[in-house]
C-alpha cells in the first residue's frame, strides 16, 4: 500500500473555523478539498503537512448561483462533475463545459473540485514520482534539492501549470476572492497565478478561496480545445481557450490563454492586438495563430509528456483551429476527445 | 508524528458498521483492512487506474483518495454489496457469462461505475458507456466484452429477456475478416 504520512485531520463547518485553524501554523497546515491533487502528491511525499484542514463540510463553500447582473458565482468546493452538469453554466459559458469535462476522469471528476484546480500544485516529470524515484537521481529544488532537472543551469523552477479550468476562466474574465483571519480580497483569476513553478500562486498559505465569479458572457463566442495523449485521465500538454465578442466583421474584443505551456497561464497579447478590430477570417486567424506561440511565457520544456519542440508547433495549431470554431469558420483538424459533454444535468 | 485515531460510524453496503482507524487512512485502507472487505482492489494507489472505485451517495469514486474520517454519514457501496441474498446483480452474471472478465482485477471498480451508470441511464449508448468507464483502466480484456456486457446487463434491467449479445462477443471471431455468425 501507498500510504499518507500520518497528519492531524480537521473538519470545520464555517469558513471562519477554518481560517483560524490556518492562522495557527500556515506553513504545515494544508487545506484539502476533492483530495484528488493534494492525496497523489502527499502519497510520493513531495508535498508534506502536519495538519490537514478539509474544506468539505463547509456549506457556504458550496454549489452555482445566479447574480442580478447576470454573473454565476461558483463556490470553491464544488465538484467538477456538479459543474459540468449545471443548466445555467451549460447555457451560459458551454466552452467551461467543456473545459471542465476534459480534466481526469469521471471518477475523479466526482472529488475533484474547481477552487482545487485552480490552486493546482504545478507539475513536472521529474517531481511527480515517487520518493525512492526522486533520490535516486537526487531531488531537485521544488523540493529539498538544489538543481533544476529540466534545465540544470537556471536559477528557476519551470514545473507547469496544467488546471484546464485555468485558461478558460482566465479568457471568460473570473474573479475569485480569498479570505483569511485577516480579513478578504477579491482579485482577476489571472492575477492569482506567479510565473515561478515552485511559488506559484500569490495566494498567501492562510488565505482560502472561498469564490470564483463569472461576468456575464454578453455575446461572446468562445471554444476550448485540450492537447494530450489519451482522451481521458491524462493531464493535457496543451489548452487553448478563447473567448472573443464580434461585432458584425470587426472584433470587438478577444482573449486567448493557453494552459501547460509554462509554469503560469499564459495570455496571447500580441495574438489578440493582431485581431482587435480585424474580422476573424482565414488569413488573421493564421496570422494571431503564429504569434501565439512566441507569447512570453510559452515555453515548453522537457518536463511533460511528449517532445518539446512539438508541443511549441502545436500551439499554432490549436491556437488557429479554436479561433476558427469561435469564427465558425470549417474545421481543419479533428477534435480532441474531451470528455463528458452530453451528460444529463 | 504520533497518530491521531478517530472512532467513526461507517454506513458500507446499508449497513451501519463502527470502526476505529487513523485519520490519514484512506476508505480503501480501513475497507480492506478494518473492514475485511478485500472485493475493493489496490491498483496505482494515486488515482490513475479506477480499481478502487466505490460508490459514495450513489456516485463512483476512487476510496484510494477518500479519506475514510469523511465518510460519516454518507452510504458507501461496494462490490460485495451488488448481490442480492443468493441472487448476482445482473452486471455480475453477464461479465461472468461473456467472459468481460478476465483476471478480474479490474473488474469490482468496473462494476460499479456501470452500475451508476445504469442507475441514471437505462439505455445507454456505447459512447456513454466509453465515457463512464473511461476512469477505470483495464489490462486483459480489451474493453470488448466489458462494453458488451453492460450493454447486455442494461437491457435485462429494462426487462428485454429477448436481447442477446452478438455472437461475436460470446464466439469471438475466429477467423480474421469474417464474422463468427450463426454458431
Ligand atoms: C490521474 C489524475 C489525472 C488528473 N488529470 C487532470 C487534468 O487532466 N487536468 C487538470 O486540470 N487536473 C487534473 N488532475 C488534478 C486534479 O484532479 C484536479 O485539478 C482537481 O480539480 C483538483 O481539485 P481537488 O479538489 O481534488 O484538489 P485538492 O487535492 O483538494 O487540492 C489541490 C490544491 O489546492 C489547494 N486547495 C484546494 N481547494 C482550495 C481552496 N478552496 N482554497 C485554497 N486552497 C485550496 C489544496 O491545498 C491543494 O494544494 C488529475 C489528477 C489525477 C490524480
Ligand atoms: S522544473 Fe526543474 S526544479 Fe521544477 S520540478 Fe521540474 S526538475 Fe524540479
Ligand atoms: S488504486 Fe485508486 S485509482 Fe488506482
Ligand atoms: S480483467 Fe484483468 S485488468 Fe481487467
Amino acid at each position: 500500500m501507498l500510504r499518507l504520512p500520518a497528519f492531524t485531520f480537521h473538519q470545520p463547518e464555517t469558513i471562519e473555523e477554518a481560517v483560524a485553524l490556518l492562522a495557527t501554523d500556515p506553513a504545515h497546515t494544508r487545506v484539502v478539498a476533492g483530495g484528488t491533487d493534494l492525496f497523489p502528491n502527499m502519497k510520493r511525499r513531495h508535498q508534506g503537512a502536519e495538519s490537514v484542514v478539509s474544506l468539505r463540510g463547509i456549506d457556504a463553500l458550496h454549489g452555482i448561483t445566479e447574480s442580478k447582473d447576470g454573473s454565476v458565482i461558483i463556490g470553491a468546493t464544488t465538484t467538477l462533475d456538479a459543474i459540468t452538469r449545471d443548466e445555467q453554466i451549460q447555457q451560459k459559458y458551454p466552452s467551461l463545459v467543456t473545459a471542465v469535462a476534459s480534466i481526469s476522469s469521471p471518477v475523479l471528476r466526482n472529488a475533484g473540485t474547481i477552487g482545487g484546480n485552480l490552486c493546482l500544485d504545478t507539475r513536472c516529470t521529474y517531481y511527480n514520482q515517487n520518493e525512492e524515484w526522486r533520490r535516486s537521481i537526487d531531488y531537485c529544488m521544488k523540493e529539498q534539492g538544489d538543481i533544476c532537472w529540466v534545465a540544470p543551469s537556471s536559477p528557476r523552477c519551470w514545473a507547469v501549470s496544467s488546471g484546464d479550468s485555468v485558461p478558460m476562466l482566465c479568457a471568460l474574465g473570473a474573479e475569485i476572492t480569498l479570505v483569511s483571519s485577516e480579513g478578504e480580497r477579491t482579485l482577476p483569476l489571472a492575477e492569482l497565478f506567479r510565473d515561478d513553478g515552485i511559488d506559484y500562486l500569490s495566494k498567501r498559505p492562510d488565505e482560502i478561496l472561498t469564490t470564483i465569479r463569472i461576468p456575464s458572457p454578453s455575446g461572446a463566442r468562445t471554444g476550448f480545445w485540450k492537447l494530450r495523449r489519451r482522451g481521458s485521465i491524462d493531464f493535457g500538454v496543451l489548452s487553448v481557450a478563447v473567448s472573443g465578442w464580434c461585432n458584425g466583421n470587426t472584433t470587438d474584443r478577444i482573449e486567448i490563454w493557453l494552459g501547460s505551456v509554462g509554469s503560469t497561464p499564459v495570455r496571447c497579447t500580441a495574438s489578440i492586438a493582431a485581431l482587435i478590430g480585424k474580422p476573424l477570417d482565414d488569413e488573421t486567424i493564421a496570422a494571431a495563430a503564429a504569434l501565439a506561440r512566441k507569447s512570453a511565457g510559452a515555453n515548453p520544456l522537457g518536463n511533460t509528456d511528449f517532445v518539446p519542440q512539438w508541443r511549441g508547433k502545436m500551439i499554432e495549431k490549436y491556437v488557429e483551429a479554436v479561433l476558427r470554431e469561435v469564427a465558425g469558420l470549417p474545421r481543419q483538424r479533428m477534435v480532441p476527445r474531451h470528455g463528458s459533454e452530453k451528460w444529463p444535468s | 508524528m504520533s497518530q491521531q485515531s478517530t472512532t467513526r460510524t461507517l454506513r458500507v453496503n446499508g449497513e451501519p458498521q463502527q470502526v476505529a482507524f487513523a485519520v490519514h487512512h484512506s476508505l480503501l485502507e480501513v475497507l480492506r483492512e478494518e473492514l475485511g472487505l478485500t472485493g475493493t482492489k489496490h491498483g496505482c494507489e494515486l488515482g490513475e487506474c479506477g480499481t478502487c472505485t466505490v460508490l459514495i451517495d450513489g456516485k463512483p469514486v476512487l476510496s484510494c483518495l477518500e479519506l475514510a474520517a469523511e465518510c460519516e454519514g454518507r452510504s458507501i457501496e461496494t462490490v460485495e454489496g451488488m448481490m442480492q441474498g443468493n441472487q448476482l446483480h445482473p452486471l455480475q452474471s453477464c461479465f461472468a457469462d461473456l467472459g468481460a472478465a478476465q483476471c478480474g482485477y479490474c473488474t469490482p471498480g468496473i462494476l460499479l461505475a456501470a452500475q451508476a451508470l445504469l442507475a441514471e441511464n437505462d439505455s445507454p449508448t456505447r459512447d456513454q458507456i466509453v465515457e463512464a468507464l473511461s476512469g477505470n483502466l483495464c489490462r486483459c480484456t480489451g474493453y470488448h466484452k466489458i462494453l458488451e456486457a453492460i450493454e447486455w446487463a442494461a437491457a435485462r434491467l429494462r426487462g428485454d429477456d429477448q436481447y442477446q449479445p452478438p455472437n461475436s462477443a460470446i464466439y469471438g471471431d475466429p477467423v480474421p475478416g469474417k464474422q463468427a455468425k450463426d454458431v
